[in-house]
């Protein structure tokens, strides 16, 4: 018998002024999916991934991450606005985001960075966290630079503390957007197989990206979106052995 | 030695009530100008119409014609309102709160350029991924954004302090007893104008030095995770 899932996104609909970004999205991530977000730019995949954790406030649809679903209500202006912004801030906790320019702080060390939620939000006592934060760095690889300031450390460096900072959390589902695009390609190697590790631990994950590699390797299920809808949806091995879509066909090809 | 013909105190006491107008007016112009900064980042337009008014105004007119006119023009307004609210006694303004509130809301006006432009200077991904770590609006202002914003305003800032300092000079016309109008006082009866405004001049001097060395210090403080080039 399945379990609940872990999220559930229910026709996600954005716009922009003029421009409709998103136009009706639904996923179910079970817990232990690692989903890969492919789609080229402007395609409307790092709104799809910032809608959920409600950094872009979704024209219309449903979030749910675990038994709690977003409350939203339409305010007099016509627009969708969340009820509870004390819900939000608690769901968000659930919902940990790595983002392409890693966005440490940089006024705080690395392990400042990796407990500063923890304690601050989550309350966790002072020195659990700090035993937390220690475990996660070590796991992301990165436990000598926890006394180092953010601007000290390489693009590679700093998306693997980014990295620790969200496991901290221990959420529900880790969000990567983008996580590798800012970096230099031989740092794109030590970032990837942190996240393999992760994935291959069965952690709930879902991945904006670029790197096909990644996609078809590491991924349980391979989301390819164009002009806001999802055009392909499954395992990688089907989904890009037989791409349904010729817009796939015409992505993949362009990406080797 | 230079020989103050017995007026030393009387001018130590100036020194003692200039530092407490500047620190006074220097408490209320950062109040303004992190309350005029929001406002003008802030969502809302009549906020940020409101902000910009202040600051137009402020910044467009000379700070001893203001200062004139609050203290001036202040008392008559006060004192033409007072009696439609039944209040018959004449009213005199305290000259000190006119000075440090001149100063202060002039002041408050270059503060919230400065603050204005800290606040841009931190990072928008920054304050997005503390939301994102489920802060409270309250909690990325104390934890994430003022840490990095006084960093940025410390240059800003202390040059409008170093500014204010000297402003304050102008509140000798309104009555107000500070140094510089201490010394008019002595230098008018010792007949010795250069002795005694030499010494004013050092006396700012010092104040200011003493300045300058503290927010180096500060800057220091809050540059941690910087590299500088």
């Amino acid at each position: 018998m399945p379990t609940r899932p872990a999220l559930i996104v229910e026709d996600l609909h954005k716009r922009f002024g003029d421009l409709e970004v998103l136009k009706g999205l639904s996923v179910a991530a079970q817990k232990g999916d690692v989903i890969s977000v492919l789609g080229a730019s402007g395609s409307g995949k790092s709104t799809f991934l910032r809608c959920i954790n409600l950094l872009e406030i979704p024209d219309r649809g449903r979030i749910t991450v675990g038994e709690e679903t977003v409350k939203m209500h339409t305010n007099r202006r016509g627009l969708n606005v969340p009820s509870d912004t004390r819900q939000v801030e608690r769901i968000r906790t659930r919902l940990a985001m790595v983002f392409q320019q890693f966005n440490l702080w940089s006024h705080m060390t690395i392990m400042e960075n990796v407990v500063e939620a923890p304690i601050h939000v989550l309350k966790v006592p002072r020195r659990e966290a700090l035993a937390r934060g220690e475990a996660y760095l070590r796991k992301a690889g990165i436990a000598d630079k926890a006394d180092a300031y953010p601007a000290h450390l390489s693009g590679g460096q700093q998306q693997r503390a980014a990295i620790a900072r969200a496991l901290a959390m221990e959420p529900a589902v880790l969000l990567f957007d983008e996580p590798t695009s800012a970096l230099d390609p031989e740092l794109v190697g030590e970032v990837l197989q942190v996240m393999r590790d992760l994935a291959e631990e069965g952690r709930t994950m879902i991945v904006v990206t670029h790197e096909m590699g990644f996609a078809r390797e590491v991924s349980s299920r391979v989301l390819f979106l164009h002009e806001g809808r999802i055009e392909e949806d499954g395992p990688p091995g089907q989904v890009f052995a037989n791409p349904r879509s010729d817009r796939f066909r015409q992505f993949i090809a362009a990406m080797v | 030695m230079i020989n103050l013909h017995g007026y030393g105190p009387s001018i130590l006491e100036g020194t003692f009530l200039t530092i407490a107008v500047s620190l006074a007016a220097l408490a209320l112009s950062m109040l303004l100008g992190i309350l005029g900064a929001l406002g003008k980042l802030s969502g809302s337009l009549s906020l940020r119409l409101a902000a910009q008014t202040y600051t137009t105004i402020i910044r467009g007119i000379p700070d001893l014609v203001l200062m004139l006119l609050v203290f001036f023009g202040g008392q008559v307004f006060i004192n033409q309102v007072a009696p439609l609210l039944g209040y018959e006694d004449y009213i005199d303004i305290n000259p000190f709160i006119a000075g440090v509130s001149t100063i202060g809301f002039i002041f408050g006006a270059y503060m919230t350029e400065t603050f204005r432009g800290a606040i841009l200077a931190v990072p928008r991904g920054q304050i997005e991924a503390a939301y994102a770590y489920g802060m409270r609006r309250d909690q990325m202002f104390r934890r994430i954004l003022m840490p990095q914003m006084i960093r940025h305003a410390i240059p800003g800032f202390g040059n409008n302090w170093l500014v204010l300092v000297k402003t304050t000079a102008l509140v000798s016309i309104i009555g107000l007893d500070d140094m510089v109008r201490k010394a008019s006082l002595a230098a008018g009866a010792t007949r010795l104008p250069f002795t005694f405004y030499l010494v004013v001049a050092f006396n700012y001097l010092v104040i200011t030095s003493i300045s300058v060395y503290l927010l180096r210090w500060l800057e220091t403080r809050y540059s941690a995770g910087v590299i500088r080039a």
